[in-house]
């Protein structure tokens, strides 16, 4: 049994003489189960843990230091590399920040083709967490049909952008460039088949009774804790709070297009699955209404100053010559003054404050990763749990090292 | 928004000393809090506003010639109705303490600890103050103004 061990926060002493059977264990940073380079310091008595302490910082590159020096429209670049299971969603954020500062309207074809991105991404971003956890547990099928599914996505985000995981796709007042020809039709091809991965998916793990039974009851956090760590996106909604910032404070449109919520009430591993797997449903309805609504449209803000002009425009008018230049060379100022705006990531809650005194380079800007907070509840999960239990509550977070160390 | 400024005339009433200066732009309210009453204005605003969430806290260096050099920003969420407010604090340089919120929300700690490893900002009362991205002897704070952006020297884990 577990014997009480008196609580000294952040340290843990290799072995306490009155107490033989306990023992510390650092598992990681290379330890597979941990998605990127995390480490956890464990007491454990025999299985059970009784402390959990997760180290992080392995994959720091400064990158909130970067961005002051950098032009803003530098900086979506950055944003690429945070989350790079979601990268339009880092992008997102951070754009949107931007334009809030700056006071721009962006055209109805630029906010719908950013909202079919980000829900694609969502689903590959999901895609990989479901392969990635069951791998964790032992089941290694899923994660071959998982990636396949995914491989379409980063096809189409290439076709779109150029770039498959680091597509800085959105830009400071719109997109980088329109859809290429024949994209809703690669799309639909895309969503064609998404329903028979789904079921295949299912009928794969969820009625696995390996499988409900190493999540069922695994990793309990109540709605009153989840709330107090402050859990997002499906982590929260696992536990049973109907929170969605596309609902709550809702951006790019979203407040128009038809989707649900799913919750679950429990709290377990098993929850935060069920919820992200019904989340799938979800963004695939979305991408579907989104497609209806492409419409012909300019897909750039009018805004001479920060957009930049199309490459035809620049050989025939000097003035648009000149925009370029100023941009490019210089950058454009965006009035001071500070904002902190926050979208649904595949994740959670991301979101960006960002800081400017007036200059082309933003004074100070600070992401709130998802990944980050929802780590930092890890001890309230894992401790009481069995070791082999903190590979599927890890999993169950959806974290992101890349996003969390910044 | 008027909903958003009620809200700062609730803190207002309760005490007049806990607000300091009010902006009101790009939709969202700020409100500058002293220091010294933050931890109340924090608890005030959980317990009586249902502000249950923090979902973010970060800090800011203006520069070594501004005084008060830091600020630090508490970006409060509410999970019912949805409202999203800013409070801040300002610190001087030769006395960046402030007291710690990880009694109002416990999502505080690692947001602190970041904040106190990158900005130098001390969180009074924190359980666990420690550095969190960087080493424990890395030296100085690297989002200061003032520390170069490829640091003093090259960094060895030795």
């Amino acid at each position: 049994m577990a014997t009480a061990v008196e609580n000294i926060p952040g340290q843990l002493d290799v072995m306490d003489p009155a107490l033989e059977s306990q023992m510390t264990l650092s598992m990681g940073p290379q330890h597979p189960s941990t998605h990127g380079v995390l480490r956890l310091d464990l007491r454990l008595d025999g299985e059970l843990v009784i402390k959990a302490i997760p180290d992080i910082g392995y994959l720091h590159t400064g990158m909130e230091k970067l961005f002051e020096y950098k032009k803003y429209q530098q900086g979506i670049v950055i944003t690429d590399r945070m989350d790079y299971l979601n990268p339009l969603g880092n992008n997102l954020a951070y754009v949107m920040a931007a334009e809030k500062l700056l006071g721009l309207e962006i055209p109805e074809r630029a906010q719908v083709i950013r909202v079919l991105m980000c829900e694609l991404q969502r689903i590959a971003s999901h895609m990989v967490w479901f392969g990635t956890s069951c791998l964790d547990m032992g089941a290694m099928t899923p994660f071959w049909f998982t990636f396949k599914e995914r491989e379409k996505i980063l096809n189409l985000i290439e076709a779109a952008s150029g770039g498959r995981m680091t597509p800085s796709y959105f830009r400071i007042g719109g997109l980088m460039m329109d859809l290429p020809a024949g994209f809703d039709a690669r799309v639909k091809q895309f969503l064609d088949g998404f329903p028979e991965a789904l079921k295949t998916f299912d009928t794969l793990i969820t009625g696995n009774t390996i499988w409900q039974s190493r999540t069922m009851g695994i990793g309990i956090i109540s709605k009153e804790e989840a709330i107090d760590w402050g859990l997002t996106g499906p982590s929260l909604r696992g536990s049973g709070v109907e929170l969605d910032l596309r609902r709550a404070n809702p951006y790019s449109g979203y407040e128009t297009y038809d989707f649900d919520i799913p919750t679950e009430p429990d709290g377990d591993v098993w929850s935060r699955f069920k919820v992200r797997m019904r989340e799938l449903t979800e963004s695939y309805k979305i991408v579907q209404q989104a497609l209806e609504r492409l419409k012909p449209g300019p897909i750039k803000a009018d805004a001479p100053k920060v957009v930049l002009p199309d490459r035809d425009d620049m050989r025939k008018h000097m003035d648009s010559l000149i925009h370029h230049f100023l941009i490019v060379a210089e950058g454009f100022n965006v009035p001071p003054g500070e904002v902190y705006h926050a979208i649904e990531a595949s994740k959670g809650e991301l979101g960006v404050y960002m800081k400017s005194n007036g200059g082309p380079k933003p004074e100070r800007v600070h992401f709130r990763g998802p990944s980050f907070v929802n780590l930092s509840a890890l001890p309230v999960m894992a401790e009481g749990e069995m070791i082999a239990d903190v590979v599927a509550i890890i999993g169950s977070l959806d974290i992101v090292l890349g996003e969390i160390d910044r | 928004m008027s909903k958003l400024l009620e809200f700062v005339e609730r803190l207002k009433e309760r005490d007049s000393n806990w607000v300091a200066n009010t902006v009101d732009a790009l939709g969202e309210v700020t409100v500058f809090v002293p220091r010294e009453h933050i931890l109340e204005a924090c608890f005030f605003l959980r317990d009586d506003h249902s502000f249950d969430m923090l979902a973010d806290l970060c800090g800011v260096d203006r520069g070594p010639e501004e005084d008060p050099r830091f600020e630090v920003n508490y970006h409060l969420f509410s999970t019912t109705h949805y409202q999203r407010l800013r409070l801040k604090v300002l610190l001087s340089e030769d006395d960046a303490e402030v007291d710690s919120v990880t009694d109002v929300w416990r999502t505080a700690d690692w947001h602190e600890r970041e904040t106190f490893d990158l900005v130098g900002i001390k969180f009074k009362g924190h359980p666990d103050l420690r550095r969190i991205l960087l080493p424990s002897d890395f030296d100085g704070h690297a989002l200061r103004k003032d520390y170069p952006l490829r640091g003093y020297e090259p960094y060895s884990m030795n």
